[in-house]
């Protein structure tokens, strides 16, 4: 079924309520830390103090002999019994042809401690009060180094070195793109706009903690895991082939409701291995969940660039090139994704919407004594479209264009594009997009708006931004060549029961998305039946065959398309169920509505009747065709997706106090063929307030001296609140994709990815008539203040 | 320490360490795992339940002080039959809630919100709901599901 057809079906483009809804607002979800086993204990793990340090001595024998303590282990018990580091998912090469620097990352700490909050021991104990009070009995002598916290510090000479396998702290050194051609387009250049800017540090904060529980079975030898996890099947695939060398079939990882992920729950943590790890040694389920300060300190963490760009153009603002070098914090350890990051995720979006001919960008990834980092909503793409958005909107200013001007003439308009970074899109409207969301924020009312805004003294500013995003993740062959060491296919699996209803297994996880309303709508619509008579299951490796997860807004593009795909086996096989009944030919047997006809005839029988002959094979053709009706499919995309959207923010900002208000925030994008309306703007809001939360408020921060996290809490750490962001404008265009069926794009990452340098050029809009050029996020009341302080001497 | 309470209509009476706090005792003593933890210092209002007439965080009370009090939960706000409070329904029409972790918090925050400010404005939603933190939803939708169930808890 082609795209087109896809979209005019029932049900597609129908904001269906929730079919999950119910269990999360009575109270009925099951997420991991309200799984009860029998038997269960508890763990609290000892988190390193110091952000540096050797491990001179543990001594556990206090916490040992402690009222309910079952065991304490640390680093050496790891080590004995042979359970390995945490693997790394993506093979980054160097430009001398190296591999990466990949130094272990053991589950508990051997002999160094990196970050603080760094595991290592771990205690058990039959009640997590008991656990928690005999951690705190847990003796570790440390040998305190010094701890280096930025990418500026730790590439310097002389730096501390935090691994023997990276003496200068620097991974790898990774570029993309034609330097000399390049390099000679920057020698023809009438006008060259540079900019410098950091792509500050972000903790994605998830509302639900991490979260893991480890059960085994003496009897059958099989481990059970339960955990806060975007991708079961891959935490399985990790743990069982790289860690513990253990086989899959005895290993079954459950990601029940999980309360948001935003990547950080892609991961394989420490935490999980231990938990499974150890629920053997000790023969009883173990429970751990994560209090938010351990969040705060041991989940992956986001962004943290920083990057030198240049952008030529011609005389009329027409682009001819982009030389980009950014230095990347990669934390203490490699994350499961971490190394793809700021290279694949990140330089091939450095064309954005843009005929840029020559684009070469460089980056340098290097260790430091922090959280390891890794993808967090967006993972790449908002720090190149932060990058882009922002020196474009630079050069129209130095050039005296408008920030629409300076875009409109740079649009790609031809279709599919080359472009110089690898990546090849194949459709979008970058120029509706621009000009419906001109109008959908009512720029033609700004200069009004702006006077009365003058009128209370404060200054208002408008930014813009408009995005590109790679999705659907990814075709397997190209990922492979890119360094991926795992293919990034879906799997789904269509049963349809007896009577005609039907349960789907996807591969893909929902932790907020609202797969089991969205996917069900696929499956109604093309079967013809309604959406209650369809069930989505998810996030079990022992109920769903395969699956690759959910990250990089890939779930309905490529969980979907596979479930698209065991559709169409089912149609072709009840097409024949119904040739038969019917006494006609296959080729004759047409299928809409829910019902199989013969072309020109009245016969008709509905799907059910199909389904029930399936598994009632009395009359049925027993000779050729196999009974049941149960399809799976693998899908394997054969190009990534690329919504596309123009953002718009105005702000208001108080020149007195630096205090800046989002007034209003216009968003409209291109998601292709859109199926649940109500849960694709969902996706909008969420993405933006998390970006509008990244360029106001948000920060990491690690005491550069002592490389203590001074973020640590809600105290520190300013989430978004209801009154910090505005009611949105949404918009949209539609390009159907062209290399999917469903013609769907992805909507999950969007709004974190185009919002920041909307929000940050809104405001050096504000701040252009006080002399402010230079402003980094987050762009609180403080920084804004001193800016314009800056500015005036 | 034994504690007498009314929780989600019912007389319980739980036998638990003096530092028990409510959510404690709601989540593991009780087993009404709707109330959820989301952090360790009284923002995020993932915990928040009822207590004889306003929301409180359950995190931030001990289990002693709710003695004699009658509390609601999430769990106890539909009713017996299974009709969604007005609140909860607008959750879902609205699609106010993502992961739903943050929500049964964010459910009962509404309902007191409603209850003593009625005729609240946008601006005065978005203020009071300063005690609770969604990740997933940007807020837009619950500030409409809010004004939609304060509309339907008045009529």
């Amino acid at each position: 079924m082609g795209s087109s057809d896809f979209a005019s079906l029932p049900h597609i483009g129908e904001s269906v309520l929730r079919k999950e809804d119910v269990r999360f607002l009575t109270g009925a979800g099951q997420y991991t830390d309200d799984v009860q086993l029998a038997n269960m204990t508890y763990t609290v793990f000892v988190r390193s103090p110091h952000a540096h340090a050797k491990i001179k001595s543990i001594n556990k024998k206090a916490a040992s002999a402690a009222p309910g303590v079952l065991a304490v282990f640390d680093g050496q018990d790891v080590a004995n019994d042979k359970v390995g580091g945490l693997p790394c998912g993506w093979l980054i090469t160097s430009t001398d042809g190296q591999p990466m620097k990949e130094p272990p990352h053991p589950i508990l700490a051997q002999g160094k401690v990196r970050y603080v909050g760094d595991h290592v021991v771990m205690v058990i104990a039959e009640t997590m009060e008991q656990a928690r009070n005999a951690a705190e009995l847990v003796e570790v002598d440390y040998e305190v180094l010094p701890a280096v916290v930025s990418v500026l510090d730790a590439k310097k000479s002389g730096a501390p070195a935090l691994h023997d396998a990276a003496p200068d702290n620097h991974c790898y050194k990774w570029a993309l793109g034609d330097k000399a051609a390049t390099d000679a387009a920057f020698s023809a250049a009438a006008h060259v706009t540079k900019i410098d800017i950091t792509n500050n540090r972000l903790i994605p904060n998830a509302m639900e903690p991490r979260a893991a529980i480890g059960a085994y079975n003496r009897a059958s030898d099989e481990y059970t895991l339960y955990v806060a996890n975007q991708n079961p099947h891959v935490e399985r695939l990790l743990m069982t082939a790289f860690v513990m060398g253990l086989p899959e079939h005895k290993v079954r990882v459950i990601a029940p409701d999980v309360g948001g992920g935003f990547g950080s729950k892609i991961y394989l943590y420490a935490e999980d291995v231990c938990v499974t790890w150890a629920a053997k040694k000790i023969n009883r389920p173990i429970k751990w969940t994560a209090d938010r300060n351990e969040a705060f300190l041991s989940d992956a963490h986001g962004r943290d660039h920083v990057t030198h760009a240049e952008l030529a153009m011609d005389k009329d603002g027409k682009f001819l090139a982009f030389r980009v070098h950014t230095d990347a914090n990669l934390g203490a350890y490699l994350s499961t994704f971490s190394t793809a990051i700021p290279t694949i995720l990140y330089a091939t979006l450095l064309a954005g919407q843009y005929t840029t001919p020559q684009i070469y960008v460089e980056v340098d990834a290097w260790f430091t004594t922090t959280a390891p980092v890794d993808a967090y909503r967006g993972a790449g793409r908002p720090e190149a479209t932060y990058l882009l958005e922002r020196i474009v909107s630079r050069a129209g200013w130095e050039l005296g264009l408008s920030q629409d001007e300076i875009r409109k003439r740079n649009f790609i308009t031809q279709f599919p594009y080359q472009t110089p970074v690898a990546l090849q899109y194949d459709t979008g409207d970058y120029h509706q997009c621009l000009d419906k969301a001109q109008q959908l924020a009512e720029v033609s009312g700004f200069a009004a708006r702006k006077a009365e805004s003058e009128k209370k003294g404060l200054r208002r500013g408008i930014g813009y931004s408009s995005y590109i995003e790679a999705c659907g993740l990814a075709p397997s062959n190209i990922a492979g060549a890119l360094g991926a060491r795992a293919g990034l296919f879906e799997c789904g699996e269509v049963r349809v029961h007896p009577t005609g209803s039907v349960t789907v297994f996807t591969g893909s996880h929902s932790h907020g998305q609202g797969h089991e309303t969205t996917f069900a709508q696929v499956v109604a619509a093309r079967l013809g039946i309604p959406v209650e008579n369809v069930d989505i299951v998810h996030g079990d490796t022992g109920r769903v065959p395969f699956g690759m997860g959910t990250y990089g807004s890939r779930s309905i593009s490529v969980g979907g398309a596979a479930i698209m795909r065991a559709l169409d086996k089912i149609e072709a096989k009840a097409k024949k169920i119904a040739a038969h009944l019917m006494e006609a030919g296959d080729s004759d047997i047409e299928f809409a509505n829910g019902e199989f006809t013969v072309k020109g005839t009245d016969k008709k029988i509905p799907f059910a009747q199909i389904a029930l002959t399936a598994y009632v094979p009395h009359n049925y053709p027993l000779d050729k065709l196999e009974p049941g009706l149960n399809e799976t499919a693998f899908y394997d995309p054969t190009n990534f997706t690329f919504p596309a959207g123009t953002y718009i923010c105005e702000v208001e900002v108080n020149p007195e106090s630096g205090e800046v208000r989002v007034d209003r925030f216009t968003a409209v994008d291109d998601f292709g063929t859109i199926i649940n309306p109500m849960i694709v703007e969902g996706q909008v809001h969420g993405g933006l307030a998390q970006g509008i939360g990244q360029a106001l408020m948000e920060n990491c921060v690690y005491d550069p001296e002592s490389g203590q996290l001074l973020s640590g809490s809600y105290m520190d750490y300013a989430m978004p609140r209801a009154d910090d962001v505005p009611t949105f404008r949404i918009g949209h265009v539609c390009t159907p994709c062209t290399t999917n069926p469903l013609g769907t794009k992805g909507c999950g990452e969007a709004g974190a990815i185009g919002s920041p340098p909307a929000v940050i050029n809104a405001v050096l809009d504000a701040l252009a008539p006080l002399g402010v050029k230079e402003l980094d996020m987050p762009a609180t009341s403080h920084r804004v203040w001193q800016a314009i302080q800056a500015a005036k001497a | 320490m034994k504690t007498q309470l009314t929780v989600n209509g019912k007389a319980v009476t739980i036998e638990a360490p003096e530092n028990t706090l409510l959510v404690q005792a709601i989540r593991e003593h009780l087993r009404l795992t709707g109330t959820h933890v989301g952090c360790d210092t009284a923002q995020c209002g993932a915990c928040t339940v009822i207590m004889d007439g306003n929301s409180v965080k359950s995190c931030n009370i001990l289990l002693a002080q709710a003695e004699g009090k009658n509390v609601t939960t999430i769990e106890g706000l539909a009713q017996a039959d299974g009709t969604l409070h007005p609140m909860q329904a607008a959750f879902k029409e609205c699609h106010g809630l993502q992961c739903g972790f943050c929500t049964p918090g964010m459910v009962m925050s509404a309902v007191d919100l409603c209850k003593k400010h009625p005729n609240a404005s946008e601006e005065e939603i978005r203020e009071l709901l300063e005690g609770n933190i969604c990740r997933c939803t940007g807020y837009h939708n619950i500030v409409r599901a809010i004004q939609q169930g304060a509309a339907t808890m008045k009529a």
